[in-house]
């Protein structure tokens, strides 16, 4: 199309420079365009997270008559058990967090390592627990774990304790329980970002003098931090919202949030208490990932990340 | 005292080398001297194992034998990083998080260098690479010349006894990739450290060179200097990796090379009896009127195939009488112009005496 067709150049000079309305209408109509193709995400979205969480928000502000109140956010305030099923919870993120970075890093390092088939083959093993049921590995757990279980025997038989050891049904069973489940989560994109990491950035390190401990220290480790924010960021928050592991693995003993959600409404038929303490995690993990967004920098999370 | 002219360039002595993958061969038996504050060039195809030898050397991959000597103290065991040797890789390996500052200041950091003197070294350094003021930069915010330059200021910054070159200026484009290997070239006259450089790249290599091992299938087919590898290659592989080449075969008898039943005019002695191959660089070639003019030339009847005009030069394709086809190069000069021959037009090649190179015929 030539610019100098004299009816487009004409109408072009009306608004100013050359063809500037004609440009822009054109940018609004494609605009409009990527809209309408966007429109089905954009309704999915709606529905099925917008709709549901305003519900659960609105939920949260009647009490058990149906009267409008804050009874619901009173209670954490006032009841202690709240109090303290917050804390646990917390608790148990952490711990779990931890026990995952603890095992997941040398795990992730180990394949990061290996030769890409052998590390395949290692990857699969790491995955496998993904497609058995949590309640099925959480009650392989308690047959391993608990007073008369594999490893109690096992220790007792060798002579190396005289009483079990309490694995299970309190909060080391939960842990152990927990940290199996969280692993991969850990380890997946902890391994993908380790994978990225240039060999030639590693024996530039060595080439200039650093030993291999100061060249995973100062190189390897700061370029792995990326894979392991992310890694650390859905563990802590996948562990925040669990039940199956707590509640079959604690014994009763530990009681997290998720427990208390399901109290309230299967058990109370209290939906408001339900909700609000629905509304309360979804506050402090969305508080918790605007803290590790602030902490490590938008850059070096790898859930926000560009890369 | 800091990155003056280098003193102490050391010699590198590499004897009986030898590195397999498996059942592959990789470098067999290679032997090799640099002398100290050379700069020389390891040039090949990709596979010919420049670049294992060159790992080798940094010492990130182990030989399954032989020996390297820098200033005659054994390395072939030393760990990579108690060597003292810079290196500038391929992809540059800067790490990506630090600024440009702690990226040069690495390898001092590394020798517990004292704060103020790092930030001096690194200033002269950054300096030196024409990079000054850019240290609070990011490496992502660099183009890939600035990170060339940044990897170069990271490898010299230590004053390194050796400093080993994998193909550091393959990632630029052509203009810029020709101006920095005339800095590089100056800034090893500068600092006189004994340069070992990887390209597969001949016009980089004669260019930088002082000289070049030409690598082929894991062994050393020539070492030299750039003129000499080019006016006088010893094999075949040389001959057609470095410029380009018509080979046309002749064959050695009776103290003499013949051609077609005609005696070759040359310099060089004949080589052993047998069959050989006669290497003619196109621009060794000269087109004549006819045998008579020819002179003390050797010549070699042809038809014209085509004339390509190239500006400053001009190519002619000539067809010899055995059906070879051979490229003949000149500039563009007024008399030659005046004589260019039409397609098809029968013509006399002459080469002179002096500029006959015979090699084995493989």
């Amino acid at each position: 199309m030539s610019v100098g067709s004299a009816s487009f150049d004409h109408a072009g000079r009306a608004g100013g420079a050359l063809n500037a309305d004609a440009l822009r209408a054109d940018a609004r109509r494609q605009a409009l365009g990527l809209l309408a193709l966007l429109s089905p995400g954009l309704f999915l979205v709606f529905a099925v997270i917008i709709v549901p969480i305003g519900w659960l928000f609105w939920l949260s502000f009647f009490d058990e008559t149906g009267q409008l109140s804050l009874a619901n956010y009173a209670r954490f305030f006032e009841q202690a058990s709240y109090v303290k099923t917050f804390v646990t919870t917390f608790k148990v993120a952490f711990v779990v967090t931890g026990a995952s970075v603890l095992f997941g890093y040398p795990l992730a390092y180990m394949l990061s390592q290996l030769p890409r088939r052998v590390a395949g083959v290692c990857l699969i093993f790491v995955i496998l627990p993904f497609w058995t049921s949590v309640l099925v590995r959480t009650y392989a757990w308690l047959v391993i774990l608990q007073r008369k279980g594999l490893v109690n025997t096992w220790l007792i038989d060798l002579g190396v304790i005289g009483q079990p050891l309490p694995l299970a049904n309190n909060f080391a069973g939960v842990v152990i329980g927990m940290t199996h489940i969280m692993l991969p989560f850990l380890v997946l994109p902890l391994y993908a970002s380790m994978k990225t990491i240039d060999v030639d950035c590693l024996r530039a390190g060595m080439n200039l003098g650093a030993s291999p401990a100061a060249t995973f220290r100062q190189v390897f480790f700061p370029l792995s931090l990326p894979g392991l924010a992310s890694g650390v960021v859905i563990v802590f928050v996948l562990c925040l919202g669990f039940f199956v592991t707590p509640a079959l693995m604690g014994g009763g003993k530990v009681i997290m949030w998720a427990m208390r959600m399901e109290q309230a409404t299967s058990l109370y038929s209290n939906w408001g208490a339900g909700a609000a303490l629905g509304v309360v995690l979804l506050a402090v993990t969305l508080a918790l990932l605007g803290l590790f967004q602030w902490l490590l920098g938008a850059r070096a999370t790898g859930v926000w990340s560009r890369r | 005292m800091l990155l003056s002219l280098a003193p102490s360039a050391l010699p590198i002595g590499i004897h009986g080398i030898e590195k397999r993958f498996g059942a592959l061969s990789i470098l067999g038996d290679l032997s090799l001297d640099v002398a100290a504050g050379e700069f020389l060039t390891l040039l090949g195809p990709s596979g010919s194992g420049k670049t294992t030898l060159l790992m080798i050397l940094a010492g990130f991959v182990r030989a399954n034998a032989g020996s390297i000597k820098v200033g005659g103290e054994e390395i072939i065991t030393v760990p990579p990083h108690r060597r003292n040797i810079g290196m500038v890789f391929q992809n540059y390996a800067l790490f990506p998080h630090m600024n440009v500052f702690h990226n040069v200041a690495f390898p001092l950091k590394q020798r517990r260098v004292p704060a103020a003197e790092t930030r001096q070294r690194v200033e002269k350094a950054l300096d030196l690479v024409r990079l000054q003021g850019l240290g609070e930069r990011r490496v992502d915010q660099l183009s890939g010349g600035q990170r060339q330059r940044v990897a170069l200021a990271r490898a010299i910054v230590f004053e390194p006894r050796i400093v080993l070159m994998d193909e550091p200026l393959s990632a630029l484009d052509k203009s810029l990739r020709e101006h920095m290997q005339i800095e590089l070239r100056n800034l090893h006259r500068r600092l006189g450290m004994t340069t070992v450089y990887v390209t597969h790249d001949q016009r980089e290599a004669i260019t930088m060179s002082d000289r070049i091992a030409v690598m082929n299938a894991g062994r050393i087919e020539q070492i030299d200097q750039p003129e000499a590898l080019y006016a006088r290659p010893r094999t075949k592989f040389v001959a057609g990796f470095i410029g380009e080449s018509n080979f046309i075969p002749v064959e050695s008898r009776d103290g003499g090379v013949w051609r077609e039943g005609s005696r070759l005019r040359m310099d060089a002695p004949a080589p052993s009896a047998g069959r050989h191959l006669m290497v003619v660089r196109p621009e060794k070639l000269r087109l004549v009127a006819g045998p008579g003019e020819a002179g003390t030339l050797n010549t070699l009847p042809a038809t014209v195939g085509d004339v390509i005009y190239q500006g400053d030069s001009f190519i002619c394709y000539a067809t010899l009488r055995d059906g070879r086809q051979v490229t003949l190069r000149d500039y563009c000069r007024s008399d030659v112009l005046a004589k260019l021959p039409a397609p098809g037009e029968p013509v006399t090649l002459g080469i002179d005496a002096q500029d006959v190179v015979l090699v084995a015929d493989q």
